[in-house]
């Protein structure tokens, strides 16, 4: 049900990110969404990527400090509400979101979020029919 | 000689504390008197009235003023030398960063028994002629690579002399020609192994390293223990210093419990810094040597500004040479931060514990807004987690287990693993940039 992010252990210097990018245009691999949040030193990005196996072998091979994260992809109705229906039905069930971020898939809002909860999370989408993306489906759609 | 053998030089190696003092008697005063011929040293005697013949216990060398790099950037280049130089065969030369540079001479003699010693100590922690050595030093004017060049070589090794840099080519000698032995700077050993990850090289699995010889950088316990973990190896801690000869001086036997520093050809004194009175077995102080076997350039009483203590002046490998404990800094290194003493061996000690931690680190001194701080950079090992809080809570123990040990908080930042400078000699571990005020 997870799909696989990478983590990318940035320092907040110039040029850090570009370096990231440049080896995954080198190893052809797409980017499909991604996160950055600014803080001090230093800042984590997150990537939904085609191949993140490959890519993760890739970056690591090229001294980048990196890692793969488990985290659902959850595809939204293409209408108002959406969203808050989604996250409405986790925290009913008490699950507290880390970190979500989204992007356009075939005009679908995908939404791409970790929990404090894995497998509790696995199972309200389970129970609530929630419909989500697997990271096969997510490779051909791309 | 026989390789079963547990000594290179067994009517020295295994002398008793008796033996050694009385030899180490004949020697200094042979010594004392080899020195008239240096003018520095005759007129530091005719100063203070001391004549050669005054020492006759080695309790008086205590009679004899003490030497200092300074005395050796002052008689720059030969004025310390007790042969003419006709008699002379090799010169290494210290960078003169900080005013004139030093030289040290050596005769054909003295090169031969200072391959002696680094042969003594390869024997001591197993390696026998049947072993290839790899020289991973630095050569040239850097005493680790002449130095363990020909000690490897008296000792019948195969000798490589790699020299420092280009871990590619560092990497195909070990796997290509069966390297059992390395000799490198410890920082060098690690960028060595990082390199192997990236390669695949596997040391266990590929390669037949098993002893290694470290020195030249002071580097802590856990420090060693990484570099034996990593390469599935023996770690052995070397000591040397130009003004001496070079590597030789002392080296760990293979219980690892302190350097045997050679009294046969070396008196060894504890002293404090200040007072530079000795200090009781087991107290820190200066190491200050002098040597009982040169030719060209003997010393008296030299300063090395080293910080050790006696840990020991038996030990279970048969030697009752004296043991010292690992160098804590030199004197010279201690950085004082409002108004504390710190070493980086300490912070360096602290950084190794954590197992999310690489091996290379930088300590910077500032002053922000008259205040002076401290800021530690570590290199991450790798990527292990994705979460922030858990990267904050990891910082936030770093900086608590620091200040418990420097008393001072610093400021910690992770960067990734290869940000940090990496440096072929001896690693810069420290950078300040204070203001020093008049």
């Amino acid at each position: 049900m997870t799909i696989h992010q990478l983590s990318v252990f940035l320092e907040n210097r110039s040029g850090t990110l570009v370096r990231v990018l440049q080896q995954l245009k080198v190893s052809g691999i797409q980017i499909v969404a991604s996160s950055v949040a600014d803080t001090g030193d230093y800042g984590i990005l997150r990537l939904i990527c085609s191949e993140p196996l490959r890519a993760c072998d890739e970056l690591k091979k090229a001294g980048i400090p990196v890692t793969l994260t488990e985290v659902f992809a959850l595809e939204l109705d293409n209408q108002p509400g959406a969203a808050a229906e989604v996250v409405e039905k986790l925290s009913s069930e008490g699950i507290n979101i880390a970190y979500l971020y989204s992007f356009l898939l075939e005009g679908k809002g995908i939404l791409i979020l970790r929990t404090d909860d894995t497998e509790h999370t696995r199972k309200t989408i389970n129970a609530d029919g929630l419909k989500y993306i697997a990271e096969q489906e997510l490779a051909e759609r791309v | 000689m026989d390789d079963k053998s547990p000594y290179f030089h067994p009517q020295y190696e295994s002398l008793s504390q008796e033996e050694i003092k009385k030899l180490q008697l004949e020697r200094l005063q042979k010594t004392v008197q080899h020195c008239m011929n240096s003018p520095f040293y005759k007129q530091r005697f005719d100063e203070i009235g001391l004549k050669p013949e005054d020492i006759k216990s080695l309790e008086d060398i205590r009679k004899i003023p003490f030497t200092t790099k300074q005395d050796l950037r002052e008689t720059y280049p030969f004025g310390m030398a007790c042969v003419p130089l006709r008699d002379c065969v090799r010169l290494h030369s210290s960078s003169g960063t900080t005013g004139n540079p030093t030289v040290i001479l050596h005769t054909k003699k003295d090169i031969d028994e200072w391959a002696n010693q680094v042969a003594r100590n390869l024997w001591m922690v197993g390696l026998r002629p049947d072993d290839v050595f790899q020289n991973s030093s630095g050569y040239g004017m850097f005493t680790g690579g002449l130095g363990f060049q020909y000690g490897a070589e008296k000792l019948g090794m195969l000798t490589i002399p790699a020299a420092a840099g280009n871990s590619l080519r560092q990497i195909k000698f070990i796997t290509d020609f069966g390297t059992t032995a390395i000799h490198a700077v410890p920082s060098y050993v690690t960028r060595l192994f990082e390199v192997m990850q990236e390669q695949g090289v596997d040391p266990r699995r590929d390669t037949k390293l098993r002893v290694l010889a470290i020195g030249a950088e002071p580097h802590s316990e856990e420090q060693r223990k990484r570099i034996e973990d990593m390469l599935g190896v023996k770690a052995y801690n070397s000591f040397g210093m130009s003004e001496m000869c070079g590597p030789g001086v002392g080296f760990e036997c293979q219980e690892q419990n302190g350097m045997h520093f050679w009294e046969d050809y070396y008196i060894v004194e504890i002293v404090d810094p200040e007072t530079l009175e000795p200090v009781p077995d087991g107290e820190i102080g200066e190491l200050v040597l002098t040597t009982l076997c040169r030719e060209a350039m003997p010393l008296l009483r030299y300063r090395t500004r080293d910080l050790t203590r006696v840990l020991g002046r038996t030990c279970p490998c048969g030697r009752n040479h004296i043991r010292l404990d690992r160098m804590r800094g030199r004197s010279d290194d201690m950085m004082v931060l409002r108004g504390v003493n710190i070493f980086p061996i300490q912070i360096e000690k602290i950084l190794m514990q954590f197992e999310e931690l690489g091996n290379n680190y930088l300590i910077t001194l500032t002053t922000d807004e008259d205040n002076d701080n401290m800021t530690v950079e570590v290199e991450l090992k790798e990527m292990f987690t994705d979460d922030y809080p858990r990267l904050q809570a990891l910082e936030k123990e770093i900086k608590r287990r620091l200040k418990d040990e420097i008393l001072l908080t610093p400021y910690v930042k992770l960067v990734p693993r290869g940000s940090l400078p990496v440096s072929e000699g001896k690693a810069v571990r420290v950078v300040d940039k204070r203001k020093v005020y008049q």
